[in-house]
């Protein structure tokens, strides 16, 4: 058959086929049992051609709402942030994106030292001495942060607050039932971690602290006094952070955190419906031997050129097998890559200017609801989202804001049901202060 | 006298900037005013300093220092390193696929679940199972995936005594790997000379504790494991589950199905078969597969159809829970059906035609030159031993970096463990006779030089912009990140 992404020639296949010393194709599927073999063709949709199939899928995805038609105020670890032109221009180089691992280090430099460059950027933000190539996502990441605490103290109990990513706590359940490790919620006082509650839970037998900086609810979370709760016997102190955040806000590694994890979405990375985002994963250089993942370290060549390679290889899977405490293999490289672009072009300035950008929209909204009567029931300190409490159910709200061409904040009230009735906002540099009383005006009277 | 490509840190100059961000247009309230002291960063992070053009200079240079499909060819075993369709990329990058939130109302976001709802509906009919999920985002989360819903099956039964996975020798090591996350303990079962499950062997490991044999068909020396139905009612009488890593489906599309063999579970690799990028390690996409009496559990959400359009389905009380936040990696999924949908059910029978028949060629051309360890025919891909080339002092590594002076990029090496000085070799489908016929000329000349010139060989790379680089020190005295001198 003739299609464009298949070269093969009839004349070729005669060729190939003499040489092989077969008289068709069919016969080199001679080993296939006649039980098994699969007859005719499947029973899916014919090819189009590529102008109807773009045609098709051009209307498809003009079928969805998205965030640059519509105003959103949708965070809850998704967020619409300014992505530097650029970026895409980047990973379209398809040295870059039709690569795989960097196996061959001779003829894969590009890639090793680019990623080489984001475990640097990444190492910078969050404070933290080591850190790898990628995770899936934020979620995973703190998944496997909490697998690999229970692996290192040998503890199979783990503190995670409940002001923690509802869908980051969902992974983390999963995950925990093979190993048997036994998953407590610390519950939220004022939207930060109850401190007592935690301290109550703690004893020698945990594993690892997990908590959220800034939390799923936008709040700052005392990490100072969460530390000091959280390092009782061996156990660990695990944070996940938004990375941009932490342009403005003390790293976790200044705080004592072993572990920062967590998605660095925000740097380049196009919402996409949840995935492909960008997991990372830091540690202090105590744990450098157990980290999951791949590591690019520096090395030299034969004739001393500084070149970058695969290194600590014995942790992984392709090594250890059965032993190995992670079965990561593909991670997320092209959205490390996007994500180093991204915190380059922002570089020292930008990342600063922009995360206090966030924090000074933000407030600006939060002001303008308390001013017109809305109660925002967490009084601390935030980043770039906060709570507000509506007298009706946010769906019913979300329906009505989508008429004037506005995504609302987040349902709490799907994971809270103590919070029925409150909308987490978020609000990025990218929404204008027209657009903010926009929300606000529009939800009028729907204050509790 | 050489000199360093220099890393981004290093041509950071104080007082440029590369972005652009809106003027602030509410007040420019104080920092230091609502946040506590103590969490105000005092030292900034060292990230550069750099223009526009700085950025676009310092990556084109890079990405000429690395090596894509789209540079030249990259027989890859096991990785399927086919052509990536430049439309893939338009598609996925449509603001209503590349811009939409995840937690969007249903209603506004019915483009998607539909995309995703149909791919599933495909995969179903590609790998003959009756139910997919697309949340797992690469090969390796899919196989923990698929090993997390088989111990939910059991346990479900009252069978909490299925603690171990049966995993063949020649199996990916992320097989046994996923088998310790997921909880159980591996049981290995050895090949036969005919690189094949050993049944007698099987039969032996297998028992009331089995939870499952994971197996990849066409196994990892590129072989059609042909008694598999043997082995599945082996497996099944023995009250365990089969689990298909379907790492190589490209070998087998429209030629057996996963399901008609008698599998219960079966991840894909979108970015394999079906042509998401590799992206230089990822992100891919690991779909799961599986009979109807594991559909119970399958991870939360499922995509379903219900009268008023496409919906999130949370009320699934077996289900094992999430796998990943939110639905999987869509833009990967968005790339693979845009594959699937631009090749239809000809296009995908003529995929694996193609792969196995470059595969066999390239095989039957080069066994006069190595060792072939197995002398039949191989599906899309093939191993060859390097045993012959190593009494000469040449070894597999050495021949591997002699290609990178040809312009190619080297075959998987030392993979499967069972196979000496193993080259594990899979042209796929989008790769000309010309290309082929010039890679055999290759490997022909090394087979050569390994006799007449060897220190050829084992000098390799000649042509690189680094040489053999020291990874041992690299391991021994780690540097894993740049620091300011």
């Amino acid at each position: 058959m003739l299609h464009r992404y298949l070269p093969m020639t009839e004349e070729d296949k005669q060729e190939m086929l003499k040489a092989i010393g077969v008289e068709s194709i069919d016969e080199l599927f001679s080993d296939i049992p006649e039980s098994v073999r699969f007859k005719g063709e499947y029973n899916i949709k014919k090819a189009k051609s590529e102008p109807e199939l773009m045609k098709e899928l051009t209307e498809l995805a003009a079928k969805n709402a998205d965030i640059k038609r519509y105003t959103s105020f949708l965070g809850a670890g998704v967020y619409d942030h300014y992505i530097p032109v650029i970026v895409d221009h980047v990973i379209s180089r398809s040295e870059f994106y039709t690569a795989y691992t960097p196996y061959q280090p001779e003829i894969s430099q590009g890639e090793l030292q680019a990623i080489f460059e984001f475990q640097t950027m990444i190492c910078e933000l969050t404070g933290m001495d080591v850190a790898n190539s990628s995770m899936y996502d934020g979620g995973t990441a703190l998944a496997e942060a909490a697998m690999l605490s229970a692996a290192h103290t040998k503890n199979k109990k783990v503190l995670v607050s409940k002001a923690v990513h509802p869908e980051y706590r969902d992974v983390l359940k999963t995950y925990a039932k093979g190993p048997g490790i036994e998953i407590v919620e610390i519950p939220f006082k004022n939207g930060v971690t109850d401190l007592e509650a935690l301290k109550a839970e703690m004893n020698e037998q945990v594993a690892c602290v997990i908590v959220q900086y800034p939390n799923f609810f936008g709040q700052i979370e005392p990490l100072k006094d969460i530390e000091t709760i959280a390092h009782t016997g061996k156990s660990m102190f695990v944070v996940a952070s938004n990375p941009l955040a932490l342009g403005i806000l003390t790293p976790p590694g200044q705080f004592g955190a072993d572990i920062v994890v967590g998605d660095a979405q925000a740097f380049g990375i196009p919402t996409q419906f949840g995935g492909p985002h960008c997991g990372y994963f830091a540690v202090k250089s105590a744990l450098m031997r157990k980290i999951p993942g791949r590591l690019i370290g520096q090395t030299t060549d034969e004739e001393g050129r500084r070149g970058f390679v695969l290194t600590l290889q014995a942790r992984e899977q392709h090594i250890r097998r059965d032993k190995a405490t992670s079965n990561i293999c593909s991670n997320q490289a092209l959205n490390a890559l996007a994500a180093s672009v991204a915190m380059t072009a922002l570089g020292k300035k930008g990342v600063k200017e922009m995360a206090t950008m966030n924090i000074q929209k933000a407030l600006y909204a939060k002001k303008a609801f308390v001013e017109n009567g809305f109660e925002v029931p967490f009084t601390g300190p935030f980043f770039n989202e906060f709570v507000v409490k509506l007298n009706k159910p946010i769906k019913e709200v979300n329906k009505q804001l989508l008429e004037k061409g506005i995504i609302g904040g987040y349902d709490l009230g799907r994971d809270y049901p103590e919070l029925e009735n409150h909308m987490l906002v978020a609000v990025t540099e990218l929404r204008t202060k027209e657009e903010i009383d926009m929300l606000v005006k529009e939800l009028g009277d729907s204050h509790a | 006298m050489h000199k360093d490509q220099p890393l981004i840190f290093e041509i950071s100059k104080p007082g440029r900037i590369g972005y652009s961000l809106p003027e602030l247009d509410v007040p420019a309230v104080n920092v230091e005013e609502v946040i506590p002291a103590d969490y105000i960063r005092i030292q900034e992070p060292e990230l550069p300093e750099v223009s526009e053009l700085d950025i676009m200079r310092h990556y084109t240079a890079l990405s000429k220092r690395n090596h894509g499909v789209d540079s030249g060819f990259y027989p890859l075993g096991s990785c399927t390193m086919k052509y990536n369709p430049k439309m893939n990329e338009n598609v996925a990058r449509l603001s209503g696929f590349a811009h939409i939130h995840p937690l969007q109302p249903e209603e506004t976001v019915q483009g998607a679940l539909e995309l995703m709802y149909d791919l599933q509906e495909h995969l179903k009919e590609i790998t003959g199972m009756d139910a997919v999920t697309l949340q797992p985002a690469a090969g390796a989360h899919g196989e923990w995936t698929g090993l997390m819903m088989i111990r939910a099956y059991h346990e479900a039964n009252g069978d909490y005594k299925r603690t171990k996975v049966i995993v063949p020798d020649s199996a990916h090591g992320t097989n046994p790997a996923s088998a310790t996350v997921a909880g159980f303990e591996t049981v290995t079962v050895k090949s036969n000379e005919n690189g094949l499950v050993d049944l007698e062997d099987l039969k032996r490991v297998v028992g009331p504790d089995t939870a499952a044999l994971m197996l990849t068909n066409p196994n990892t020396l590129g072989l059609f494991e042909e008694n598999i139905l043997e082995m599945a009612s082996i497996v099944h009488e023995a009250g365990g589950k089969l689990y298909y890593d379907g790492a190589n489906l490209n070998a087998v599309l429209s030629k057996a199905r996963p399901g008609d063999m008698g599998f219960d579970v079966v991840h894909l690799n979108l970015h394999k078969t079906f042509t998401g990028p590799h992206g230089g390690g990822g992100p891919g996409s690991g779909p799961v597969g599986v009979k109807a009496d594991l559909i119970p559990f399958l991870p939360k959400p499922v995509v379903s159809k219900g009268e008023n359009g496409y919906y999130l389905d949370y009320d699934r009380p077996q289900s094992i829970g999430r796998v990943k936040p939110f639905y999987g990696n869509f833009g990967i999924n968005v790339r693979a059906y845009t594959y699937i949908r631009s090749m239809g059910p000809d296009g995908l029978k003529a995929v694996t035609e193609y792969a196995v028949l470059n595969a066999n060629y390239m095989m039957r051309r080069l066994a006069e030159y190595y060792d072939l360890p197995y002398d039949r025919h191989c599906k899309h891909e093939f191993v060859l031993s390097g045993k012959r080339q190593k009494k000469l002092g040449v070894r597999t590594l050495d021949i591997a970096k002699r290609l990178l002076d040809f312009g190619y990029h080297p075959p998987t090496i030392y993979f499967p463990l069972i196979v000496e000085e193993c080259m594990m070799i899979e042209p796929t489908e989008t790769e000309s006779k010309e290309t082929l016929d010039a890679f055999i000329d290759a490997m022909i000349q090394i087979a050569k030089e390994a006799e007449e010139n060897p220190e050829m060989v084992q000098e390799a790379p000649h042509t690189t912009v680094v040489k053999r680089l020291d990874e041992t020190t690299a391991a021994r005295k780690p540097i894993l990140r740049y620091q300011k001198q």
